[in-house]
């Protein structure tokens, strides 16, 4: 069923679908759709990547430079692809929980705020909750998907309650959710660390999560990368089976189908969307506490340039992979190769934005093919019709 | 409290807060004209802020190239519309999910503007105050209203001109069957999702605007946050007036006099907690639009694709 999902579906709209009655007898093979798929979506990769190429060269840098430090900075380099791994998983379960809500078809776009207000969480827990260390991970894990959950719950209160866009309402949250926690920040009785030698010249600084409230790294051949990474895929796996296999994700998708035969086939609106929400924005929180226990972002501290773009990040993820979990994993773990990568672009001389830039293109490029394909498939079912009238 | 009624009152008293509205209102009323008449024809144009930095990158470059403020307007509206024609046609050629356009876009747009913002460093200033002489005599708004930097006058005769198009003209007719119901719309012969794309087109064009009056108009140079989620607030202005141009045009002047009360207090001499003034317009936002914007109907197909024969 997934597979042969349209951008109608995705898009949380109330389309039939469109493969199932317009498949003639002339159509292809399955073989044959595959292929030209991959090469359409091979040919947009290529023309994106071409694309960006021709940004640097026209301001004068060299894109062979810029693409081998990529590379290098994502998986070539000595320990690179632990990093990559590391910033991969916060990627991986904000998407899973975009993921849900997309095919209920609500939509959260505040993933960044969510995350913002997750690591705050987590981090007053983490810091002024003593005991043994692992009891006070799982603590600051919960607490931080909890936090992301409250703050999703707001838009998701207000849409039920008042009809306000959702959409309006997420995106708003997140200047919000930096400035709250930006003021956390500021003021010893929330977050800011009290002062002492070792602490950096800059104000807005947490204190640091001791060392045994930090999530252990596991080594594989110098790569260093934070436990949660099996448990992100153990979730992904989860989320899958969900979908595939269960009533509720069954519902979940019917009400992101076409709302109104979810309500008459007794599925609640109300509940089913705002639990998504719930998830969803609990992903994100969930996906801030890691980041800050697993320490490849801000050195185990909370700073306010933490979330660092990872909410707005994991949401492409989930949009580019069409909700599904598996391909979530895959662009993820592309996605956090090129922000990896950019850590090594000062060396060429080009400014690290342009690693923002391959990233948008990147984004747009594979928008294309599934557009067209279905394109070709509304076009294959019209005219099947048309020869059978 | 009465440390905060005072403040207040010192504000309200004060002219800078007047034109200081006036100057966040105007950009977000060039960016909310264009918007509605994108959601009118149904699509909710998340894009706006990247329009509005598109815009406003493209006005210091022809500032720097040219030096003169009409060129540069002119370089920002061409480049907005160049950001309208990525989402019109992908969103309503392709029949992508608009929303991933728009966003996708507004971060291509941030990382190529702030690209070449670092390669290029373009060199650009404000242009200069024209005052609309008596009118601009007036006590307490006439300031405000009548002597500012000439790029924000081309806001006042574009509020009659969008609506006359919106309501007194057969195109935009065709734009609001387009957004209310594209299936009747598309049997009576209009082609949906050209319309749809023209009614973008134009956001980008305002938008565009936008953003040069934003740099050549208020700031004078640009900067990466230069826009600063302000895109998004027109956005919201647009839900908040409920769909029509009177009540966008107010929620425009509302959201960007409280951002004006933001800079304004700690100038009459009043402390207060900068995140916390910083946040509040976003919160006024989600208040206002929460107690009003359920009274308005939205146009009934807004951010729903249109493919002919599809339910």
């Amino acid at each position: 069923m997934s597979d042969q999902q349209t951008p109608q579906a995705a898009a949380g709209d109330s389309g039939t679908d469109p493969t199932a009655s317009g498949r003639s007898a002339t159509a292809p093979s399955r073989l044959h759709e595959a292929a030209v798929a991959a090469a359409m979506y091979l040919g947009c990769i290529v023309v994106a990547l071409f694309a960006s190429a021709l940004i640097v060269w026209a301001t004068g840098g060299s894109w062979q430079a810029v693409f081998s430090a990529l590379l290098d900075g994502s998986l070539r380099a000595p320990g690179r692809w632990g990093e990559t791994i590391g910033i991969a998983i916060p990627l991986v379960v904000v998407a899973l929980g975009t993921a849900i809500n997309g095919r209920a078809g609500v939509v959260n776009i505040g993933q960044e705020g969510q995350v913002m207000m997750g690591t705050a969480f987590a981090t007053y827990v983490g810091v002024r909750l003593g005991g043994p260390g692992p009891v006070v991970i799982v603590c600051l894990l919960i607490v931080g998907a909890l936090a992301g959950a409250m703050w999703a719950g707001i838009a998701s209160w207000l849409l039920y309650w008042r009809r306000v866009p959702e959409v309006l309402t997420t995106l708003l949250l997140i200047t919000v959710a930096s400035q709250a926690t930006g003021y956390a920040l500021k003021v010893d009785w929330l977050l800011l660390a009290p002062f002492r030698e070792d602490r950096s010249v800059r104000n807005q600084v947490s204190e640091q999560l001791e060392a045994d409230t930090r999530l252990p790294l596991i080594d594989i051949w110098g790569n260093d990368f934070p436990i949660s990474a099996f448990a992100v895929v153990l979730m992904a796996v989860i989320v899958f089976l969900l979908f595939k296999r269960s009533v509720w994700g069954f519902r979940m998708r019917m009400l992101g189908r076409n709302a109104r035969t979810a309500q008459r086939a007794g599925v609640s609106t109300v509940k089913y969307g705002t639990t998504a929400m719930l998830i969803s924005g609990a992903c994100a929180g969930l996906a801030g506490a890691l980041m800050l226990s697993g320490g490849d972002f801000g050195n185990y501290r909370f700073t306010p340039g933490f979330a660092n773009n990872i909410g707005w990040e994991g949401l492409l993820v989930a949009l580019v992979a069409r909700s599904h979990p598996v391909g979530i994993v895959v662009v993820a773990f592309s996605f956090a190769g090129l922000r990896a990568g950019s850590g090594f672009l000062a060396a060429t001389g080009v400014e690290r934005e342009i690693s923002q830039v391959v990233l948008a293109l990147l984004v747009l490029a594979l928008l294309v093919p599934p557009a067209i394909l279905f394109i070709r498939e509304r076009r294959r079912a019209l005219s099947a019709t048309r020869d059978r009238t | 409290m009465g440390g905060f009624f005072s403040a207040i009152g010192d504000v309200v008293t004060n002219e800078v807060t007047y034109s200081g509205a006036m100057r966040f209102a105007a950009l977000l009323a060039f960016a909310a004209i264009g918007e509605t008449i994108a959601e009118k024809a149904g699509t909710l144009n998340i894009s706006l802020e990247g329009m509005v930095l598109g815009g406003a990158f493209a006005g210091a470059l022809g500032m720097h190239l040219t030096e003169s403020v009409s060129v540069g307007l002119v370089f920002a509206t061409v480049i907005g519309t160049v950001v309208a024609s990525v989402q019109a046609n992908m969103s309503h050629r392709l029949t992508a999910n608009q929303f991933v356009v728009g966003l996708a876009l507004n971060t291509l747009v941030l990382g190529i503007a702030s690209f070449l913002n670092t390669s290029i460093q373009p060199v650009s200033k404000a242009a200069h105050r024209f005052a609309i002489k008596p009118l601009s005599e007036l006590p307490l708004i006439g300031d405000a209203f009548f002597n500012q930097p000439w790029p924000l006058y081309l806001v006042y005769p574009m509020i009659p001109a969008a609506w006359w198009l919106l309501y007194r003209t057969r195109w935009g007719l065709e734009v609001r069957a387009v957004g209310e119901n594209p299936q009747s719309a598309d049997v009576s012969g209009i082609d949906v999702n050209k319309r749809r794309r023209q009614s973008i087109y134009i956001a980008g064009l305002t938008s565009g605007l936008g953003g040069g009056y934003l740099v050549l108009g208020q700031i004078g140079r640009f900067e990466d946050a230069v826009v600063g989620g302000q895109g998004f607030i027109a956005i919201a202005a647009v839900i908040f007036g409920g769909w029509t141009m009177r009540g966008v045009i107010g929620g425009c002047l509302l959201f960007g006099t409280v951002n004006s009360f933001r800079l304004t207090l700690p100038t009459v001499g009043h402390e207060l907690n900068s995140e916390l003034l910083s946040a509040a317009p976003f919160v006024v936002t989600i208040v206002t639009v929460t107690f009003f914007a359920h009274r308005t109907r939205e146009p009934r197909a807004l951010a729903q694709p249109f493919v002919r024969g599809l339910t």
